[in-house]
């Protein structure tokens, strides 16, 4: 399979799922559904994550600059990191690895044991039914868990600056809030919606085309993960240069 | 009324499909008997359009399905109840919940009414008292069963049946065949049943045909000897 047909199907098939009559009515349900799998089921994880994110950049950013600035560029530094790279970055990976494998392994196994097939056949378009919810509910979820990410991380930078870098809450909030831009908060925000959709398309689009049986389904599922993973990265990137470049 | 007009699909050099045509006339059951892996799944779905076909056509009351628009084979799937054989219940969903489906997909019934709709089904296949439990706790015959009331929800002109008694003890086997002959008789419900077993083909078949080897064949009376020669 050459790179740029998978590329064009890829984005056929993100098109089709969403350029459709969205019959709002029946799904709603399936939408809101998937928000609350996604985004209060990601919720654990992601402030586990968040809070560790929030306690390494501290650490790292004290040893690396503690003496030669004054200690509120400690606050700036962790919240500018945690608002444009880590808070976006870090929550789009783990739901990719939580959300858009399960997926691809719900979609699939629906696939392989011709629950699609009835689908059609009970003229149900199964992009509105499947793929739709999901990349909706990711759309609305992933830039919620972002922030909710980033409040964290910024929180337990601050309580482990206060108690055990002498950098008391005043000094730390003083850093993150006078060189607070809207821009890096804004940025952050508009790259968590770029993953939200690329986490979705891979995780329908590599379970929809699944063929044969559970090896498949679990190959599927992989597919899903590497795929989005790498694509993260990519887009980061691009948007950096277009926002912060 | 179906017509299907010489219908022919290959995989690579195997030919499944070879100008194959029969009606579907009014009242009338057709029994499509063959051996497994002759293509009998793969004529059901081709008359749906859900597998492209290499040539021919179907024509539903004279609506072509294989050169329709998207929408317009959508019509034409709403007037089929398809019984897979896999039965292809949705396993997230429970048994009402599979039967309501349709309804809730395609009609803009309230709740209630629904809920009346899926009882009155339940009726029709026997299963009235287990709408809460789950595909993976329903034996072979129970999944049959909702898989044609799933296929009965939105009161379908036309049944397709894939192997209906296929791997089913012969309680439930007979249990089956009388539920397809009911809906026929009371429920005027006709379309095509697939099959390999010769018993179920005489029972519930008004014309019965013999594919093989790509090639299908009308046949006058059934017996072991059909799968021969
Ligand atoms: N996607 C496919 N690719 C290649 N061959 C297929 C495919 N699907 C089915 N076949 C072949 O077509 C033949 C008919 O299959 P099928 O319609 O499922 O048989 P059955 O009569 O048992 O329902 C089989 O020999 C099967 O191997
Ligand atoms: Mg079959």
């Amino acid at each position: 399979m050459n790179l740029f047909s998978l590329i064009g199907d890829f984005a056929t098939f993100f098109f089709r799922s969403l350029f459709i009559p969205w019959k709002f009515r029946t799904s709603k349900d399936r939408i809101l559904e998937q928000v609350y799998n996604i985004g209060v089921g990601s919720l654990p994880i992601i402030i586990i994550i968040a809070a560790f994110t929030g306690l390494v950049s501290t650490v790292q950013a004290t040893y690396q600059m503690i003496g030669t600035v004054p200690r509120y560029i400690i606050g700036t530094t962790v919240g500018r990191m945690v608002l444009i790279e880590l808070g976006p970055i870090l929550t789009a990976l783990m739901v990719s690895g939580r959300c858009a494998s399960s997926m691809a392994a719900e979609i699939g196994t629906m696939r392989v044991t011709e629950q699609i097939d009835a689908l059609e056949i009970m003229a149900i378009d199964p992009y509105r039914f499947l793929n739709l919810p999901r990349i909706v509910g990711t759309f609305i979820s992933l830039p919620v868990l972002t922030i909710f990410a980033e409040f964290v991380a910024l929180l337990s930078g601050a309580v482990y600056a206060h108690y055990f870098l002498n950098i008391p809450f005043s000094v730390f909030s003083y850093g993150i809030i006078h060189f607070f831009s809207m821009r890096d908060f804004f940025g952050g925000l508009v790259k968590s919606l770029f993953f939200s959709i690329v986490i979705a398309a891979s995780g329908c689009y590599f379970g929809y085309i699944v063929k044969g049986g559970a090896k498949e389904v679990g190959r599927a599922a992989t597919y899903a993960v590497v795929s989005s993973s790498i694509l993260i990265l990519v887009l980061d990137f691009l948007v950096a240069l277009v926002i912060f470049g | 009324m179906i017509e299907v007009k010489n219908l022919s699909k290959m995989f690579d050099d195997l030919v499944v499909l070879d100008n194959v045509s029969f009606n579907v006339t009014e009242a009338h059951l057709v029994v499509i008997l063959g051996p497994s892996g002759t293509g009998k799944t793969i004529l059901l779905k081709s008359i749906l359009g859900i597998i492209p076909v290499d040539s021919g056509e179907v024509l539903f009351d004279g609506k072509p399905v294989q050169s329709a628009k998207e929408s317009e084979i959508y019509d034409i799937r709403r007037q089929v109840g398809f019984v897979f054989q896999s039965t292809a219940l949705f396993d997230s969903m429970n048994v009402c919940e599979n039967i309501a489906l349709p309804l809730v997909e395609h009609t803009k019934l309230s709740s209630r009414q629904v809920r009346d709709k899926v009882q009155e089904i339940l009726e029709i296949i026997g299963m009235v008292g287990k709408e809460r439990l789950y595909p993976r706790s329903l034996s072979g015959g129970m999944k049959r069963l909702v898989a044609v009331g799933r296929a009965l929800a939105l009161d379908p002109k036309h049944l397709f049946y894939d192997e209906p008694t296929t791997g089913l003890d012969p309680i439930m086997r007979d249990r089956i065949v009388q539920l397809i002959i009911d809906l026929k008789k009371d429920y005027k419900k006709i379309g095509i049943v697939v099959t390999h077993d010769l018993d179920t083909a005489e029972k519930v078949g008004d014309d019965i045909y013999l594919l093989k080897n790509g090639k299908i064949n009308k046949l006058k009376k059934i017996g072991k000897e059909v799968y021969n020669g």
